[in-house]
């Protein structure tokens, strides 16, 4: 992918003022976007997380029950607090960003912001309780 | 790659509705409230049973694969913008979508062969 960047006779090189690698911490604005965007590390954390504990639960019952001693390790209790609050961030900001991305139209009215993102909390509520109610029947 | 766009930005809005809606309540259970004995874990009888539900098959399917495709774009980007490493795009990209599709596949498996 080459983006007018090289250098011809025909097209004088660009003047590029050179940024930071530390861009994002000039801002807070930028600091925030950069924490969004880091915040697919601790939900990558987390799926393999699941993966790791499917596999536990298939290889048999000795298997899993080293897979539960491991996550009562201080460091994975500290892990597991950090990316969850990570996570949470990451929720909240795409619940309220749920209405920039889509918008939504009833009786040809477009629908207020404030609703797509209670509608988001709504489902989160919903689902959370469902999971929990699945999880605890046992 | 910029037909393969849409389809990339899809698994990436959809991975990151399902991780907003549904990873809080299960890291908070896995990961900390069953651990630390804050509620009863569920054992190993109860837990592989619904697992080896076909709802719950296609279920933990989603709530692993696309969460990861999210992962995969949003983090290519923040390596691209924050480290300004665009001459690196085609070994990010493959390591990013690459790690993606694997762990896709290994939870594809998993859940197949479980038994």
């Amino acid at each position: 992918m080459s983006e007018g960047t090289g250098h011809t006779p025909f097209h004088p090189k660009w003047y590029r003022r050179r940024v930071s690698v530390w861009w994002w911490l000039e801002s807070w604005t930028y600091a925030r976007f950069v924490l969004r965007e880091i915040t697919s590390v601790a939900v990558a954390f987390f799926a393999l997380v699941m993966l790791w504990q499917l596999r536990a639960l298939a290889e048999g019952p000795e298997a899993y029950a080293r897979f539960f001693a491991r996550l009562q390790s201080p460091w994975f209790l500290l892990l597991h607090g950090v990316a969850l609050v990570f996570i949470l961030y990451h929720s909240l900001t795409w619940f309220h960003l749920a209405p920039k991305a889509m918008s939504l139209r009833l009786g040809g009215r477009r629908v207020p912001d404030a609703a797509i993102v209670a509608m988001n909390y709504l489902m989160w509520l919903a689902a959370s309780g469902f999971v929990v109610w699945l999880a605890l029947r046992g | 790659m910029r037909t393969k766009t849409p389809l990339l930005w899809t698994l990436f809005s959809a991975g990151g509705t399902l991780a907003a809606l549904l990873y809080p309540v299960h890291l908070l259970l896995t990961g900390l409230a069953f651990p630390l004995a804050w509620l009863k874990a569920p054992d190993y009888e109860y837990l592989h049973g619904l697992v080896a539900h076909p709802a719950a098959r296609v279920y933990f399917f989603f709530l692993i694969a696309f969460p990861l495709f999210h992962w995969a774009h949003r983090f290519r980007y923040t390596l691209y913008d924050g480290l300004q490493v665009k001459h690196l795009n085609e070994l990010i990209d493959t390591l990013c979508y690459g790690g993606a599709l694997a762990g896709s596949a290994y939870a594809a498996y998993l859940l197949w062969a479980i038994r």
